[in-house]
C-alpha cells in the first residue's frame, strides 16, 4: 500500500499531504522534512525511485510541484509511477491546464480528487473518466445546495 | 459575497506577506478569528473557516482546536459542511485523538445514507484514520455495503475491508465470501478492490489462501480478457488495457502459486503469454512486464518459463529508461544466488553500467557485481572493479573496498595476484579501507614467502612516491623493517630491483616519522621498522641509535616509551639484538623478549608493553594471535588467555598483560562468530571495594561478522591491599537487532603471558 503522498514546491514548501497510516505529528513532520531534503537534491536525470528506511520512496517532477509517494517494499515502483501520473491527469483534466496556484488556491478540491482516486493507499477506481464524472456529481451537489438551502439529499445520483 | 472567496483571500494574503513574522501574525489573526467563529452558533460559515483552519495546518501552524469543529460538521445534514468536515477528520483527527471515537456514529448513519457521495466520504474517511474499535464497530455494515450496493460504493466497500483486516485481521472471515463473489463483478473498480482485498486476506489466513486457490482459473481468465482485448478507451494506459487491475492480478496470482504446483501449472501458459505479449515501450508496459517477472520469479514455474523472465530483465537492462535499468537490477540482485548462472550471462551489460551517472545505478550495479564474482570471472571483473573503484562517489568507496578485498580472498588466483589487487586498492582508496585491512595483508605477505623480494620492492616504490595513505604506508614500513635485507640487495627476479643504500632506506623511513601526515601508529610502524633494520644493515647502526635516541623524548606517549626501550636494548643487551639469539627467562618488568620477538622476524607489530594505553588506529594490539606465534611456538597468547564468556558467537577472552604484587593490567578481547556484525558492545566491570579499576578506552563498539576483526579493551587494576583479586564484567551488545546483557564472574586470572 501507499503510505504516504505529499507533493512540495521546488522550495519546499508543501503543497498537499496525505497519510494513509497513523502518524504522530513531530514524525509527519520528519517525514516531510527528509523526503523533501532528499528529493529536491536529486540530480535531473536521476532515477525516480529512491529507498528510505524500510520504504520505497517513488517521486516525479511535474513542472514546478514534485510528487512524492512512499511504498511498501513489496510494491511495484512503475505501476506507483504511473499512478502519479494519472493523479496529475486528473487534476489537469479538473482545473483545465492544472499548474502550482490552482493547487494552493483550491487545496481542498486537490484532497476531494485524490480521494476518488485512491482509497486507504491503494488505486479504487482505474478509469479517468469514472472519476472525473464522480467529481463533477459531488460539485454539482455542492453548488444545488448553496444556491438552494433547502435542498434536500433525498435523491441520490446514479 | 460567495463564502469560498474568503478563503482564497486569506491564502493570498498569508503568500503576500514578506517574512515569516508578518505571516506568523496574519496567522494568529485569522486563527483568533476562526476560533471565535467556532464558538458561535450556526452562521452558515462553518465550512469555510474550518477549510481556512485546514490550509494554515498545511503551512505547519497547530490546529487542534478544529478537531471538535470536524465532528460537528461531519453530524451536519448539509453536503457541503460533511465534505469539508470528513476532510477535516482526515487531516486533523487520527486514532490516537480521543475526538475521532466520537465521529464513529456519524460515520455509522451516514454509512446508510441515501446519497452515495455521503456514504463515499464516510467510507473514505473510515479507510483512511479508522481506529481498531471503530472497524469492529462497523464491520458489520461494510459487508452489507460489498454485498448489496452499486459499484460506485462497492469499490470503496472493497478497499474499506482491506483497512479493517488490517487493523482486525480477525475480521478476515467476516469479508471472505462477499470477496469471493465479488470476483464475477465485470465493473474494473470493484474488480481491482476485489483482487486487493483477496490479497490482503491470503497474505493474513494460511487457510484462506488454500480457499482462494481454487480461483486462479478465473484470474486467468480475467487476465486473458484485459491481454486479449481491444482497444478499451476507458482503461487504455498506452496501449495497455488497465495495467494497474493486471499487475494487482499479476501479485495475487504471485501469492496463490508459491509453494504450490497445481497453481503454479495454471498460471503458467497465461505468464508466458503475458511476457510475450506485452508491449514494453512505454512504462505501463514495463510495469506489467516486471510484475510477471517477479511472479514467475517466485512460483514454481518451468525452467523455460524462468529462462524467459531472465532474459526480460536483462533486456531492461538495456533500456534507455534508467527507471527500468534500475528495477531490473534490483531484480537480478534478488535472484542472483537462486538462478546464479542466468544472470551470469548478463554480466557485461551489468558492469557497463557500472559507468552509469546515476548513483543508485552505479549502487546497484556494484552490489550484482560484487555477487557475480566467481572463480571463473575473477582476473577479468577485478579489473572492472578497480577501475570503477577510481572514478566511484565517496559514498561507495567503503562498500567497493570491502567488496574487492572479500572477492580476492575468496577467489585470488595467486598469492602475487592476491598482494597486487590489496596494494593496487589501497594506492587508489586506501583511506576507505577496514581496519583489519593492514594486519591481513601483512599475513598474507608473511605466508607467501616467494614473493617477500617482489613485494618490499613494491612497497618501497610506492612508500616513496606518497606517504598520504596511512594504511599502505604502515605495511610498508612493516615491510621494510622485515625484509629491508632483500631491498638492499639489489637482486629481484620477479620485478626490476632498486638499487638503494642503506642511508636511502633510512632517509625514506625518518621522512614518514617526520611527516606531519603520518598518525601516530603510522609513526609507531617506522620506529619499530628502523629499529628492526639494525640487525639487517651493517654500517649505519649509528644513526638508527640516534634516531631511536631522539624519539626517547617524543612527546606522542606510545613512541617515547618504544624508543626508550629500543634504547636501552642498544645500552644494555646488544648482544641480544642479533637475530636468532632468544634469551633465557628474562624477568617480564623488562619486556624484553616481546622486542626479540619483533627482531627476531615474527612480525608482530603491536606495541609490547601492556600498560596504559590502547592505541585506537588500526591494525595494533587486536590480531596479535593471529599472525604468528610470539615466541616462535611457544603459543605464549594463547596460555596467557582464558575464555570468560561465550554465548550467541560472541566470545570473550581475558589475558594478563602484566602482573605485579600490588596489581596487574588485563586485557579483554571480544570476538564474533555468527554471520551479522554486533554493535554497540560496551564491557563494564566492578572489583571489590579496597581494589581501583581504570577502564581505558575500547578498540572500539563493533566486532565485524564471521571473526573478521575483533575489539579489545585494557583494565587496569590497582591492588595496594593485596585483597584476592574478583571481578565482575557485565557485556551488552545488539546482535540482530536484539539487545543482549550477560554478566560474569572472574575469579582466578590467566598468569602473564611471558
Amino acid at each position: 500500500m501507499m503510505r504516504f503522498l505529499l507533493l512540495f514546491s521546488r522550495q519546499g514548501k508543501l503543497r498537499l499531504q496525505k497519510w494513509f497510516t497513523p502518524i504522530p505529528e513531530r514524525e509527519k513532520k520528519k517525514i516531510v522534512r527528509d523526503m523533501t531534503t532528499m528529493v529536491l537534491a536529486r540530480k535531473p536525470r536521476s532515477c525516480n525511485f529512491l529507498h528510505w528506511k524500510d520504504l520505497k520512496i517513488v517521486y516525479k517532477r511535474y513542472a514546478s510541484l514534485y510528487f512524492c509517494c512512499g511504498l511498501d517494499a513489496e510494491e511495484n515502483e512503475l505501476i506507483a509511477l504511473e499512478m502519479l501520473h494519472r493523479y496529475v491527469e486528473l487534476l489537469d483534466k479538473y482545473f483545465g491546464n492544472v499548474c502550482e496556484l490552482d493547487i494552493i488556491f483550491n487545496f481542498e478540491k486537490a484532497y476531494f480528487i485524490l480521494d476518488e482516486f485512491l482509497l486507504g493507499g491503494e488505486i479504487q477506481e482505474t478509469s479517468k473518466q469514472v472519476v472525473s464524472r464522480a467529481i463533477e456529481a459531488s460539485d454539482m451537489l455542492q453548488e444545488a445546495e448553496i444556491d438552494n438551502s433547502d435542498y434536500d439529499l433525498e435523491l441520490g445520483w446514479p | 459575497m460567495s463564502p469560498s472567496v474568503r478563503l482564497q483571500e486569506m491564502i493570498r494574503v498569508i503568500r503576500g506577506a514578506r517574512t515569516q513574522g508578518e505571516e506568523r501574525g496574519v496567522i494568529q489573526r485569522e486563527c483568533a478569528a476562526i476560533r471565535a467563529q467556532f464558538r458561535q452558533a450556526d452562521n452558515g460559515t462553518r465550512s469555510h473557516n474550518l477549510a481556512k483552519l485546514l490550509y494554515v495546518h498545511m503551512l505547519g501552524y497547530p490546529a487542534h482546536f478544529g478537531q471538535m469543529e470536524c465532528v460537528r460538521l461531519i453530524a451536519s445534514p448539509r453536503y457541503n459542511e460533511k465534505r469539508v468536515g470528513y476532510l477535516g477528520a482526515m487531516m486533523l483527527l487520527d486514532e490516537k485523538q480521543d475526538a475521532s471515537l466520537l465521529i464513529t456514529n456519524s460515520i455509522k448513519n451516514d454509512l446508510s445514507h441515501n446519497s452515495q457521495y455521503v456514504q463515499s466520504l464516510a467510507l473514505c474517511t473510515l479507510a483512511c484514520m479508522g481506529s481498531a474499535e471503530m472497524c469492529r464497530d462497523l464491520a458489520p455494515e461494510i459487508d452489507r455495503l460489498l454485498r448489496a450496493s452499486n459499484s460506485y460504493i462497492k469499490k470503496k466497500a472493497a478497499l474499506c475491508a482491506v483497512h479493517i483486516v488490517r487493523k482486525v485481521p480477525d475480521l478476515g472471515e467476516l469479508f471472505t465470501p462477499a470477496a469471493r463473489s465479488l470476483l464475477c463483478e465485470k465493473n474494473h473498480g470493484v474488480l481491482h478492490g476485489a483482487v486487493v482485498l483477496i490479497t490482503e486476506l491470503c497474505e493474513r489466513n494460511p487457510d484462506t489462501l488454500e480457499q482462494f486457490r481454487k480461483v486462479v482459473p478465473e484470474l486467468v481468465q480475467i487476465m486473458k480478457g484485459l491481454v486479449m482485448s481491444g482497444y478499451s478507451p476507458e482503461h487504455n494506459v498506452a496501449g495497455i488495457s488497465d495495467p494497474f487491475l493486471q499487475v494487482r492480478i499479476l501479485r495475487l496470482l504471485r501469492i496463490l502459486g508459491r509453494n504450490n504446483d497445481t497453481a503454479s501449472d495454471a498460471m503458467n501458459d497465461l505468464l508466458a503469454q503475458v511476457a510475450t505479449n506485452t508491449d514494453s515501450s512505454k512504462t505501463a508496459g514495463s510495469a506489467v512486464l516486471y510484475e510477471t517477472v517477479l511472479t514467475v520469479m517466485d512460483i514454481k514455474s518451468e525452467s523455460g518459463l524462468r529462462v524467459l523472465a531472465v532474459n526480460i530483465l536483462g533486456r531492461f537492462l538495456l533500456n534507455n529508461d534508467r527507471n527500468i535499468r534500475y528495477i531490473s537490477m534490483t531484480s537480478l540482485q534478488k535472484i542472483v544466488q537462486t538462478d546464479h548462472n542466468a544472470v551470469q550471462r548478463h554480466r557485461g551489460t551489468i558492469v557497463d553500467c557500472l559507468k552509469d551517472q546515476d548513483a543508485s545505478v552505479k549502487r546497484r550495479a556494484l552490489e550484482l557485481s560484487l555477487a557475480l564474482v566467481s572463480a571463473v570471472n575473477i582476473r577479468s571483473l577485478m579489473k572492472e572493479l578497480l577501475l570503477f573503484l577510481s572514478s566511484c562517489p565517496p559514498e561507495l568507496r567503503a562498500h567497493t573496498t570491502s567488496g574487492i578485498f572479500n572477492a580476492a580472498e575468496r577467489y585470488a588466483p595467486s598469492q602475487r595476484w592476491h598482494i597486487d589487487t590489496i596494494l593496487h586498492v589501497l594506492t587508489t582508496a586506501g583511506g576507505d579501507v577496514r581496519d583489519e585491512t593492514v594486519p591481513n595483508l601483512i599475513q598474507l605477505i608473511t605466508t607467501a614467502t616467494e614473493l617477500h623480494c617482489y613485494t618490499v620492492h613494491k612497497l618501497y616504490r610506492a612508500l616513496i612516491t606518497d606517504i598520504s595513505v596511512q594504511s599502505l604506508v604502515q605495511v610498508a614500513c612493516w615491510c621494510i623493517g622485515e625484509y629491508g635485507d632483500l631491498l638492499l640487495r639489489g637482486e629481484c627476479e620477479e620485478t626490476e630491483p632498486v638499487q638503494v643504500t642503506e642511508d636511502d632506506v633510512l632517509d625514506a623511513l625518518e621522512t614518514v616519522l617526520q611527516s606531519h601526515m603520518s598518525s601516530p601508529a603510522t609513526r609507531g610502524f617506522a620506529l619499530t621498522a628502523t629499529m628492526k633494520l639494525s640487525t639487517r644493515i651493517t654500517h649505519n647502526v649509528d644513526r638508527i641509535r640516534s634516531i631511536v635516541s631522539i624519539y626517547g623524548s617524543c612527546i606522542d606517549v606510545e613512541l617515547q616509551q618504544r624508543a626508550v626501550e629500543y634504547n636501552a636494548l642498544f645500552k644494555k643487551y646488544d648482544h641480544m639484538r642479533y637475530r636468532g639469539s632468544v634469551c633465557g627467562a628474562p624477568s617480564p618488568s623488562l619486556e624484553v623478549c616481546d622486542l626479540l620477538d619483533l627482531l627476531g622476524g615474527s612480525g608482530e607489530p603491536v606495541p609490547s608493553s601492556g600498560l596504559s594505553h590502547t592505541v585506537p588506529g588500526p591494525a595494533t594490539s587486536t590480531s596479535g594471535g593471529d599472525l604468528l606465534d610470539l615466541l616462535g611456538g611457544l603459543d605464549a597468547v594463547e596460555r596467557g588467555s582464558v575464555k570468560v564468556y561465550e554465548k550467541n558467537g560472541v566470545t570473550l577472552k581475558l589475558q594478563t598483560d602484566s602482573q605485579t604484587d600490588t596489581g596487574m593490567t588485563i586485557t579483554l578481547t571480544a570476538t564474533n562468530s555468527t554471520d551479522g556484525d554486533i554493535t554497540s558492545l560496551t564491557l563494564q566491570a566492578a572489583v571489590p571495594k579496597s581494589v581501583q579499576l581504570q577502564m581505558k578506552a575500547p578498540s572500539g563498539d563493533v566486532i565485524p561478522a564471521r571473526g573478521l576483526g575483533l575489539v579489545t579493551q585494557t583494565v587496569l587494576l590497582n591492588n595496594p591491599n593485596k585483597v584476592s583479586l574478583k571481578m565482575r564484567v557485565r557485556v551488552c551488545y545488539s546482535s540482530q537487532g536484539a539487545v543482549c546483557q550477560d554478566t560474569v564472574q572472574i575469579d582466578s586470572f590467566p598468569s602473564p603471558a611471558w
